[in-house]
């Protein structure tokens, strides 16, 4: 890349930044999103699988909040404060894994369907309708429970079932970039379909995908927590197994409400945080939007 | 999938009067048109199930018996018995034809066939997605309407608030947490709603039955309500939004029509069109709700049949009453499509 086009993308960058700066929920979103993140990602540090050993558990078991367990401890007496950490890197990466596969699906779907036309975006659009109008959970309950629910099932299972909105969104903008003249005249210097679709259409549809993809993770981590707490995963400790756990072990009966209460708030903070910012992006690089706000 | 297209062509043709109207013939072919492409899905759906339900890891007569000691004599026998030593091709012709004839085969877990299980647990199911969805629809539509024509009042805020919260609620948690509160009761706030099944064990007959059922669907339909209501606010709002600033509307003020005059007879109509492809559109994720929600208030619905199926693992059941949901989505979006299309004359003519 010359230096020049560097210099412009620096600068569309930073006026990207300015504009998303003036969005304060889509700021604060990314302010926790980034916590999360990074806390997930330090987990080991602090931390180990041990902490959700129920043969080492260190408390009492239905224990309320207190100052040695701050969100109490759940049936057999584990800390729930650091399971739903430990398990946050379980349902954070879940969740992104399977957004980064919808999106990469819808993407390769969305450009090939507009860019090529004719019949390959007739079979490839009515694949997507297809997909389009299955029961999404039901289809990825159906998926997980037939292959197994390991991790990697799991995020296929999602991918799987969520990529088509994608699909029909980039097709729509790959459509609008490639009526563009500067097309044409990249194909008469004698672009060939590589060229022009990784290095007019991509760039043209990058910004989109960034905010899809951060609604998908969202999406993504609830799907995830559905499926935990149906229980077609493997018991690796998410917060949707933990939710599950609860309800099997009747902490509601327990009147154990910080076993039910903080699982979900934790879901619930991180989606918010990612639907946010996704607005937020989506408000920023929408011209559309923009003038409405 | 052609066939019943081509079929129903020539009938199009021969209707005379028809094509002195060009609207209604062309929504009779636009009807067609969408019902051939729901056929085409619903036969994918087809291929689709028999395919991924024999991706089964293992062998399927194994998995079905459920590690039941079984000499190999019996299992040849059960296996010649499912048609499972045939060449793929016939199995798949045999379960196009099951199928069509409503054969959904035999649950392993109930010892019953699935259809006769499918045609008990679908009065609960309609009954409460029934009247979660109107319920879910009427709300929706009626603050969506009154946040989009006041759009930045307080109203306007808090509600698109609240559904921004409640659209990223899991539906699963949502319904934990009500169960807990009214159901269960928490701290000072007693047991208010009976929270599993539909019905008490010692349930009066007549009207007394009916207050019964319906003191047992508060809790489930009220989390269906919460997490669908929110994005039909959404749509209502904003396709409201878009009719304000239309001259008709400007037109419609000018005439001096009170305010809700306006809105009544001349905005929400036409903003009411995507809110109304909406419900049907989204009828899946209702479908999805359902799932989790009854098998949180174990309500006896074909979404707690799944759930069953699921957790068995019974793949026959699963398969059975995958299709069914599948099917009726399909025929649901179909619905809509052509529902859409009567309705707004802008896409008629289009």
């Amino acid at each position: 890349m010359t230096s020049v086009a560097m210099a412009r993308r620096r600068l569309a960058l930073s006026r990207f930044w300015a504009e998303f700066r003036h969005h304060r929920a889509g700021v604060a979103g990314l302010v926790i999103l980034l916590a999360a993140v990074l806390l997930a990602l330090v987990a080991p540090l602090f931390i180990d699988e041990s902490v959700t050993n129920v043969v080492e558990a260190p408390g009492e078991k239905w224990d309320g909040p207190s100052l040695s367990f701050p969100f109490g401890t759940d049936e057999s007496g584990r800390s729930i404060l650091l399971m739903i950490w430990w398990g946050s890197r379980t349902s954070l990466l879940i969740g992104f894994l399977a957004a980064v596969l919808s999106i990469v699906i819808g993407l390769v779907v969305g450009v090939a369907a507009g860019h090529f036309r004719g019949w390959t975006n007739g079979v490839l659009m009515r694949v997507t309708d297809w997909f389009l109008v299955l029961p999404s959970l039901v289809t990825a309950l159906v998926l997980a429970a037939i292959l197994g629910g390991s991790t990697f099932t799991v995020i296929m299972a999602i991918a799987v079932t969520s990529w088509p909105s994608t699909a029909r969104l980039i097709r729509a903008q790959t459509l609008a970039v490639e009526a563009r003249p500067y097309i044409e005249r990249s194909k008469a210097l004698g672009a060939g379909h590589w060229h022009i679709t990784t290095r007019h259409v991509l760039p043209n549809v990058a910004p989109l995908l960034l905010a899809s993809t951060t609604l998908e993770v969202a999406s993504a981590i609830v799907t995830e927590s559905t499926l935990a707490f149906l229980g077609v995963t493997s018991n690796k400790t998410s917060w949707g197994t933990m939710l599950r756990a609860s309800y099997d072990f009747g902490a509601a009966d327990q009147g154990a409400w910080w076993y039910i209460l903080i699982p979900g708030l934790a879901i619930l903070v991180v989606v918010m945080a990612f639907t946010l910012v996704g607005r937020a992006l989506e408000a920023v690089l929408n011209p559309r939007l923009r003038r409405a706000a | 999938m052609t066939t019943p297209l081509e079929s129903a062509e020539p009938a199009v043709q021969a209707a005379g009067p028809a094509d002195e109207r060009p609207t209604s013939r062309g929504t009779l072919q636009y009807a067609l048109s969408k019902a051939g492409g729901a056929l085409f899905s619903i036969a994918m759906v087809l291929v689709g199930t028999f395919f991924v339900f024999r991706l089964l890891p293992g062998d399927p007569v194994r998995n079905l018996a459920q590690g039941r000691n079984m000499t190999p004599d019996q299992l040849d026998l059960e296996r010649r018995r499912l048609g499972l030593d045939k060449p793929l091709i016939d199995q798949f012709l045999n379960f196009v034809g099951d199928t069509l004839r409503l054969d959904l085969g035999t649950s392993y877990e109930y010892k019953r066939p699935v259809i006769d299980l499918i045609g008990e647990r679908i009065g609960p199911t309609l009954l409460l997605t029934g009247t979660g969805l109107v319920i879910a629809v009427s709300l929706g539509i009626w603050q969506g309407t009154r946040a989009g024509w006041r759009h930045g009042s307080r109203f306007d805020r808090v509600s698109t608030g609240v559904s921004l919260l409640l659209w990223s609620v899991p539906t699963f948690w949502l319904g934990l947490l009500l169960m807990m509160v009214f159901g269960v009761g928490i701290g000072p706030i007693p047991s208010l709603f009976p929270f599993r099944g539909i019905e008490s064990v010692d349930a009066p007959d007549g009207f007394g039955y009916v207050l019964d059922v319906a003191s047992h669907m508060v809790l489930p339909c009220l989390t269906l309500v919460a997490v669908v209501y929110a994005q039909y606010l959404m749509v209502m709002r904003s396709s409201l939004l878009e009719e304000v600033s239309q001259d008709y509307v400007t037109v419609a003020r000018a005439k001096g029509l009170r305010d809700d005059e306006v809105r009544r007879r001349h905005a929400v109509p036409n903003a009411l069109l995507p809110t109304v492809t909406l419900v049907f559109m989204r009828i899946g994720f209702v479908v999805g709700g359902a799932v989790t929600v009854e098998y949180i208030y174990t309500w006896p619905g074909l979404g707690q049949l799944f759930y069953r199926a699921i957790e068995v693992p019974d793949f026959t059941l699963m398969q059975g009453t995958f299709m069914l949901i599948t099917v009726s989505v399909i025929v649901m979006n179909t619905l809509a499509d052509v529902v859409y299309h009567l309705l707004d004359p802008r896409v008629r003519s289009a």
